[in-house]
């Protein structure tokens, strides 16, 4: 999995081909760090059919915030610069983030 | 292959749940912990405990450091893990079920301890701004709010425990509580008090939210008068927070099945509900008080209870 900062996010997100998922976590975010076992187990799963990269916003909090973001944890799918599907906070689960990347491979 | 029938099963791994598995595993009961995401319930976010009796460390401990142990400790007494969600339930014949994503589960007994979560403030819009200006997670969310202002939504304990934590990152925090004071012990109204970032509003609950895509305004609702006042976020910031700490929220699974009183399960001084072999422990169940103490204590007596309503299946 990719690490982003706020140096390369938009070169490896926005401006990628095809679509990109984006664990967005925090230090110190429980139920972040409860689902990265599982987003690292989809990344070797569907790494293939898509990009899988991750962002620990409490080092790039302005860039997670323009991205329009308050609040964590974030499962997102962007695509051509923009974020098109996502699951957040409580609604993220194994499942629910599972469910979603099978909708975009 | 018959399915496996476990002697107990445990719904949710917050403290009631690891409690009960502990002492059902240790009295040699065949048991199982079935927990959606991670140990702790309520306070596996909790970023500060002080008075879980005889914690290890007395000045304070985070909720995953107090839990930690009590996992290993179901380890330890053979107690299974199933990382499931569980939809329903059938509890009308002797073997009672629980149906989850990925599975069905069998077992002579069931203990409920899904908890009560803090999951709603239960204003207008809330849905729209969770996660973009609502948060109910201070550890998850407080960097983003760091030198901005914050609103949190309660006036009992944890609301000024989790106010105090929050003033480490914003500007400036103020409190709304529907009650004319704080309802907790002097010694934590005094830090309140004297914190200078925190300041209370009294006798107001939040109405509606407003804001382009992040939030940027609250609308508060006086009690008594009806009156309401717009809160709005400085422009040069753009957005605030609004924290809730109070909205409490337990499974709705069991309406119909098992004897509720607002939302939670009724039992007796047993952890005994209106079916037998079917126990609940801990927040979701009808009690004066919802700690993690009162809900280890639960889990016990719930365990030690499955153990003799078995023995009266032999």
């Amino acid at each position: 999995m990719l690490d982003l900062t706020k140096e390369n996010f938009a070169a490896e997100v926005l401006e990628a081909e095809g679509k990109v998922f984006v664990d967005f976590y925090g230090d110190g975010c429980v139920p972040c760090a409860a689902l990265m076992p599982f987003v690292h187990q989809y990344a070797e799963e569907y790494g293939d059919k898509m990009k899988f990269t991750s962002l620990n916003t409490t080092k790039a909090r302005r860039l997670a915030i323009s991205q329009k973001i308050l609040g964590l944890p974030v499962m997102a799918i962007y695509e051509n610069g923009a974020m098109i599907d996502s699951v957040v906070k409580d609604e993220a689960t194994a499942d629910s983030i599972l469910e979603m990347i099978k909708r975009h491979i | 292959m018959d399915a496996k029938i476990y002697d107990v099963m445990i719904l949710g791994g917050g403290p009631g749940g690891l409690a009960a598995g502990l002492y059902a595993g240790r009295s040699k009961l065949s048991t199982v912990i079935i927990e959606k995401g991670i140990d702790g319930g309520q306070i596996a976010i909790t970023h500060d405990i002080e008075n879980y009796p005889g914690q290890a460390k007395v000045d304070g401990m985070s909720g995953q450091e107090l839990v930690a142990p009590m996992t290993e400790q179901c380890k330890k007494f053979g107690v299974e893990r199933i990382s499931d969600t569980i939809n329903s339930c059938d509890f009308s014949g002797t073997i009672k079920k629980l149906v989850g994503n990925k599975g069905e589960y069998l077992g002579k007994t069931v203990i409920i301890c899904t908890g009560a979560m803090t999951r709603f403030i239960g204003c207008k819009n809330e849905a729209k701004y969770v996660g973009k200006g609502v948060s109910y997670c201070a550890v998850c969310d407080a960097n983003f709010f760091e030198d901005f202002e914050i609103y949190v939504v309660g006036g009992n304990g944890i609301a000024c425990e989790e106010s105090l934590y929050l003033s480490k990152y914003g500007r400036k925090l103020t409190m709304l509580h529907k009650g004319d004071k704080l309802a907790v012990p002097p010694a934590l109204k005094q830090q309140i008090e004297e914190n200078p970032k925190i300041s209370v509003m009294y006798n107001v609950e939040v109405d509606d939210l407003g804001g382009d895509e992040l939030l940027s305004e609250i609308v508060v609702k006086n009690v008594n008068t009806g009156e309401l006042t717009t809160l709005k976020a400085d422009e040069e910031d753009g957005f605030f927070g609004l924290f809730g700490f109070t909205g409490k929220k337990t499974t709705g699974m069991f309406e119909g099945i098992l004897d509720m009183e607002n939302g939670y399960i009724k039992t007796n001084e047993k952890m005994e509900t209106n079916v037998p072999g079917v126990y609940a422990a801990g927040d979701v169940r009808v009690t004066p008080l919802r700690q993690v103490v009162t809900a280890c204590a639960d889990g016990a007596i719930a365990a030690m209870q499955c153990g003799k309503y078995i023995n009266t299946l032999k």
